[in-house]
C-alpha cells in the first residue's frame, strides 16, 4: 500500500496513461515545467517530451479545438483547463464540436479525449476559481463527466477515461487535492484490465438505514463526516458517492432510496437545475411510493460564487448537510 | 446622433478590384499573363479537366438551388462565383492531405471525390454528416463559424507527430476573421509551425455584412501579425489558385508551417436560399463581379488556344445535364432515417440513458399503430423543414 495525494494519485494515473498508449497527449497551460499550477503533471514533460505533454498558447478554445483535431487524427488527447472558471472560452468547441462529432459523424470519427477540469471552491481563491460548472456538460448528450472523491479513485477513474472511447470530462475535486489515501502497490498493471463500466458505477461508501445522502467530488468527505455526527445522533445515513454525473447511476440511487425511504442530493454546484434536480425528479418518479419525505437537495445559491471571505457562508457544510437530513426527518 | 438633414445611407459599394498584389494567371478576357513569383505548367488535359469540375460544379449548385426552391432540401448555400478558389485549391491537394470545409464547400467536396449527393442528403435533413472523413480526407461540413481552424491546427499538429510530409487545408470566409476561434488557429500555427494553409475566401459578404464590417486592413495582411505569410490571389481564377495553393501546400510539406491565402471572389448568389441580397447589396457590384467569371475565362483561354472546341464543350454541358438528373432523382429517392437512427452513435460506448429514452420513444411511438381503437396520431410526421431559417 502506497499513501498518495489525490493530486499525486493523479499524477500517477497520467503516467501511467502515457506509458500504456502513445497516442495519449497532455495540452494545457503551463503544464510543462511548471507542472501545472497544481503540480498535476509534475515530472511528466521531463520524462515524455514537449511532443507528448505540451504548454499550449493561453487560448482554452484553442486548446480544446486542436484536441478535436488530434483526436480526428487518431491522438488521445488529455486536455488541463486550468481553472474551472476559466473553462467557458472553450464551451463552444466542447459542446458544438466535442460531443457531437461522434454522431455526426455516424460513429466514423472518435472523440477519445479528457478535459481535466479543477472544480469547487474552499482554497480562498479569486473569483473563478472556485466554480461548479459539471451540470452545463451532463446537460449536453455525446460527453461524458466524472468526479473522483478519494486517491484511488482518482488514480483508476483517470486511467479509465482516458481509455474511454467517448469525451470525458473529469471533474477534479480541488480542495480535496491533498486528501491522502491509499492504493495498492500492485493497481498499476491492473487498471488496464478494469471494467470500463465500473467507471460509471455509483459506490456507496458508508451503508446505512435510515436516510440516503447522494453527493460526488467535494462534497463526499463533507458527507461522511455528517453520516458520523449523525450516528451519535441515532441515524444511520447511508452516503453514496455517485462518481459519474452522466450516466448517472440512478439504479444504485434508487435501491438505496427503496430501503431508507428519504435523499438528500449535496452537491456545491447552485442548486437550481442542478444534478440534485434530476435526482429529484428520476427519484420522485421511480421511488414514489418508497419516501417518506420529499427529496430535498443541499448546495449552492443562485448568486455568484461569493468573494472568498464569505465561501464557507455558500459551501454546503456539515451543519448544512446536517440541517437538510433535519428537515427530511422533519416531513 | 444628429442626422443632417437631407443625408441618406451612405450606398455599400465593395472592392471590385483586388489590387497591385493580386496573383493573377488568367485574366477575366482569358489571356495568359505571369506572375514572377507564381507559375505553373499545366497539359491542355489538366486545364480541360480544371474547366470539366468548374462547369460541373456549378450545375450541381444550380441544381440544388432549384431543388430547394421545390421544397426537397430544407436550405442550400450556393457556391456560385466560388468555383475557381474551390476547385483551383482543391486540386492542389494530394489525396493525403487533409480539408477541412465550412457548409460552403461543394466545389472542395466535388475535387475530394465526395458524390453530391451527400450534400443533397445534409441539406434535406437526412444526416448532419454525410461522408466519411478519413475515407475522403474531408472533414465534415462545419456550420459554427470559424470552429474548423482550429481542428485543422489539431490535426497538422498530429501529422507533425506522425512524422508524414502530408498538410491540411482549412475553409473560412472573410466573416469568420472576426472570430476568436480562427484568431487562436493562426497562433497555434504559428507558434507550433504546423503543416496548414489556411484558405480565407474573401467573398465580400458575411451574410449581409460587407467586408469592412470585419476588417479596416486587406485580410492577407493579417497574417504578418501572426508570423506568417499571407498571399492575395484573384479567388476567380483557377489556375493562379492551383499555382499560389500548390506553393503553400509545399512549404508546409517543408517544415516551412502555415499560410494564409485569400482568395478574392465574390458570392454571386444569396447566403443560402433563405437570404435575400436585394436588401443590402447593389446590382451594379454584381454585373462588375459577371465579368470577372471563373469559368468563362477558362473556357475563352481553352477556344482561343485551341486546347478544346465546341465539341468539348458540348460534352461538358451533356455531362453535367446527365448528373443533375442523377441527382434530382437519386435526392428525392432518400429515404427518411429511422426515428431510432436519431440515438445511435450519440457515444461510441453504451450509454443507459440512451438505451432507455430510444426503448421509450419506440414502444410509444408503436402505441399508436398497432391496437385496434389506439389513439391516432394527431401531430406531424417528420418532411423537410420548407419555412425560411433566417441565420444559417
Amino acid at each position: 500500500m502506497a499513501v498518495v495525494t489525490i493530486a499525486k494519485a493523479l499524477n500517477n494515473a497520467l503516467r501511467a496513461a502515457l506509458e500504456h498508449d502513445p497516442r495519449v497527449l497532455l495540452m494545457g497551460e503551463d503544464i510543462g515545467k511548471l507542472g501545472g499550477v497544481f503540480r498535476i503533471t509534475d515530472g511528466l514533460q521531463k520524462d515524455f517530451g514537449d511532443d507528448r505533454v505540451i504548454d499550449t498558447p493561453l487560448a482554452e478554445s484553442g486548446i480544446i479545438g486542436t484536441a478535436v483535431g488530434l483526436a480526428m487524427r487518431g491522438y488521445r488527447p488529455v486536455c488541463e483547463i486550468q481553472f474551472d472558471g476559466f473553462v467557458y472560452p472553450a464551451f463552444d468547441q466542447i459542446v458544438t464540436q466535442v460531443a457531437k462529432h461522434h454522431a455526426r459523424s455516424a460513429g466514423r470519427t472518435s472523440m477519445a479525449m479528457v478535459i481535466r477540469i479543477p472544480f469547487g471552491g474552499g482554497i480562498g481563491a479569486v473569483e473563478h476559481h472556485s466554480e461548479s460548472p459539471e451540470a452545463y456538460f451532463a446537460h449536453t448528450a455525446g460527453l461524458r463527466v466524472v468526479s473522483p472523491s478519494n486517491p484511488l479513485d482518482a488514480f483508476v477513474m483517470l486511467q479509465q477515461a482516458i481509455a474511454c472511447d467517448d469525451p470525458v470530462v473529469f471533474m477534479e475535486p480541488k480542495r480535496r487535492y491533498w486528501d491522502k489515501g491509499e492504493i495498492p502497490e500492485d493497481l498499476v498493471a491492473a487498471v488496464d484490465a478494469h471494467s470500463r463500466g465500473d467507471l460509471f458505477r455509483a459506490r456507496v461508501v458508508r451503508p446505512g438505514r435510515d436516510l440516503t445522502l447522494a453527493c460526488y467530488g467535494p462534497t463526499v468527505r463533507t458527507c461522511l463526516e455528517a453520516a458520523t455526527v449523525a450516528e451519535g445522533e441515532g441515524r444511520e445515513l447511508e452516503v453514496i458517492d455517485l462518481r459519474s454525473l452522466s450516466p448517472l447511476d440512478f439504479e444504485t440511487v434508487y435501491s438505496s432510496v427503496r430501503r431508507t425511504g428519504r435523499l438528500v442530493v449535496v452537491h456545491e454546484a447552485p442548486v437550481f437545475l442542478g444534478l440534485g434536480s434530476e435526482l429529484a425528479a428520476r427519484v420522485t418518479e421511480r421511488c414514489f411510493y418508497s419516501l417518506e419525505a420529499p427529496v430535498l437537495r443541499v448546495g449552492g445559491f443562485h448568486a455568484p460564487y461569493p468573494p472568498s471571505r464569505l465561501e464557507d457562508d455558500y459551501l454546503p457544510d456539515l451543519d448544512r448537510v446536517l440541517d437538510g437530513v433535519d428537515r427530511s426527518f422533519a416531513t | 446622433m444628429t442626422v443632417p438633414k437631407g443625408a441618406t445611407r451612405r450606398e455599400v459599394r465593395v472592392a471590385v478590384d483586388g489590387g497591385p498584389d493580386l496573383v493573377q494567371l488568367l485574366t477575366p478576357e482569358g489571356e495568359r499573363v505571369t506572375h514572377p513569383d507564381y507559375d505553373i505548367e499545366l497539359s491542355a488535359d489538366e486545364l480541360r479537366v480544371l474547366y470539366r469540375d468548374l462547369v460541373l460544379v456549378r450545375r450541381v449548385d444550380v441544381e440544388a438551388t432549384a431543388l430547394q426552391r421545390q421544397g426537397e432540401l430544407g436550405l442550400w448555400p450556393p457556391l456560385q462565383g466560388q468555383e475557381a478558389a474551390q476547385v483551383g485549391s482543391g486540386r492542389a491537394l494530394r489525396p493525403t492531405d487533409f480539408a477541412f470545409p465550412t457548409y460552403r464547400e461543394h466545389g472542395v467536396a466535388w475535387c475530394r471525390g465526395v458524390d453530391p449527393l451527400n450534400l443533397l442528403s445534409l441539406y434535406r435533413g437526412i444526416t448532419n454528416g454525410g461522408w466519411d472523413p478519413d475515407a475522403s480526407h474531408l472533414g465534415l461540413y462545419t456550420i459554427v463559424i470559424g470552429d474548423q481552424c482550429l481542428h485543422a491546427v489539431g490535426y497538422a499538429m498530429g501529422i507533425q507527430r506522425d512524422g508524414t510530409d502530408d498538410a491540411v487545408i482549412v475553409y473560412f470566409g472573410d466573416g469568420a476573421t472576426s472570430q476568436g476561434d480562427v484568431n487562436e488557429s493562426f497562433v497555434f500555427a504559428s507558434v507550433f509551425n504546423t503543416p496548414v494553409v489556411f484558405f480565407c475566401q474573401n467573398n465580400q459578404w458575411a451574410i449581409s455584412e460587407p467586408l469592412e464590417r470585419q476588417t479596416r486592413i486587406p485580410l492577407y495582411r493579417r497574417a504578418s501579425g501572426f508570423g506568417f505569410p499571407g498571399i492575395r490571389v484573384d479567388g476567380n481564377d483557377v489556375l493562379a489558385v492551383l499555382a499560389v495553393t500548390r506553393a503553400a501546400l509545399q512549404a508546409a510539406r517543408d517544415g516551412e508551417g502555415p499560410t494564409l491565402v485569400e482568395a478574392f471572389t465574390y458570392r454571386m448568389g444569396a447566403h443560402t436560399t433563405s437570404d435575400d441580397p436585394t436588401r443590402y447589396r447593389v446590382e451594379a457590384d454584381l454585373e462588375a463581379w459577371k465579368l470577372k467569371d471563373p469559368i468563362e475565362r477558362v473556357k475563352s483561354y481553352l477556344a482561343r488556344s485551341g486546347m478544346a472546341d465546341s465539341a468539348y464543350f458540348a460534352t461538358v454541358e451533356e455531362e453535367s445535364e446527365a448528373l443533375a438528373v442523377r441527382l434530382r432523382r437519386e435526392c428525392r429517392a432518400l429515404a427518411d432515417p429511422s426515428v431510432s437512427s436519431m440515438f445511435d452513435h450519440v457515444y461510441a460506448e453504451p450509454h443507459p440513458l440512451i438505451e432507455e429514452e430510444r426503448e421509450a420513444t419506440l414502444t410509444y411511438l408503436a402505441s399508436f399503430t398497432h391496437h385496434e381503437g389506439g389513439p391516432e396520431r394527431l401531430s406531424g410526421t417528420s418532411t423537410p423543414p420548407t419555412a425560411p431559417v433566417e441565420a444559417f
